[in-house]
């Protein structure tokens, strides 16, 4: 079953998980539905660990495991967001999982 | 949860593109990372063009995951290894090859490059010592 979400009309495909089938469909507008699809209302903090996530896939061409994510955050950001408590406040179903998706990168590598 | 540490030794010998194995092999070695074993990752043979800098893979239509192998670091993987001999038969030095940096995000010890170029003793006796070797 190919399934779709309708970002401001345009229908964007994704995989059974809910991950973007295509990363090139990203915009801005994927993450606001994603988010509003599992209800959360995106802030400032949120934002800043998608565009993080978006950066380490340019960079490195993966998206991190959750405790990669945690140590890099920490490394960028400092220690009091770069810690799992922080970040699974911000993203309850998972930083790695969950955060990936609303970034519109895959599933992340040594997710277990 | 277990508290045996195991040895591994995963060895890459073949090039990066026109097969799988050495994507596989990369995914393999990130995964099994969140595992807490002692890892270690061999480049061989063909493999060694694995972490050759420079790759361009716009005219064979893969994704270039060469810069996938930089977050080797990032997932704790500290002991990376490159055969020298199979660099010297492919025309190769160390310099041909990227970086790989190491943080311990804890006690902010680092190390600029952890990928190791050794003779082939040491491969042998890093076989030897190795509980565990994937061969891809």
């Amino acid at each position: 079953m190919a399934d779709t979400i309708d970002v401001n009309g345009k229908q964007i495909a994704v995989d059974e998980e809910g991950y973007l089938a295509n990363l090139n469909d990203w915009e801005p507008g994927v993450a606001e539905v994603m988010s509003k699809q599992d209800n959360i209302e995106l802030t400032d903090e949120h934002w800043d660990i998608i565009k993080f996530l978006r950066e380490y896939y340019e960079e490195y061409q993966i998206a991190p495991a959750v405790r990669v994510l945690t140590k890099a955050v920490g490394k960028k950001m400092g220690k009091d967001k770069g810690n799992s408590k922080y970040l699974y406040s911000l993203f309850p179903y998972g930083p790695a999982k969950q955060a990936c998706r609303f970034a519109g990168l895959p599933k992340p590598t040594g997710c277990v | 949860m277990s508290e045996i540490v195991k040895k591994f030794l995963y060895l890459n010998r073949k090039a990066p593109y026109g097969t799988i194995y050495a994507w596989e092999a990369l995914e393999v070695i990130l995964i099994g990372a969140a595992f807490d074993q002692e890892v270690s990752v061999l480049f061989l043979d063909d493999g060694v063009y694995q972490l050759t800098k420079g790759q361009d893979t716009s005219g064979i239509g893969m994704k270039n995951f060469s810069p996938t192998f930089r977050t080797l670091g990032d997932y704790e993987v500290k002991n990376v290894y490159v055969d020298r001999d199979s660099l010297a038969a492919r025309g190769l030095t160390q310099d041909d090859l990227v970086q790989i940096a190491w943080e311990d995000f804890d006690t902010e010890e680092e190390v600029e490059n952890i990928v190791e170029v050794i003779d082939s003793a040491r491969v042998r006796e890093l076989m030897d010592a190795s509980d565990v070797v994937f061969s891809f």
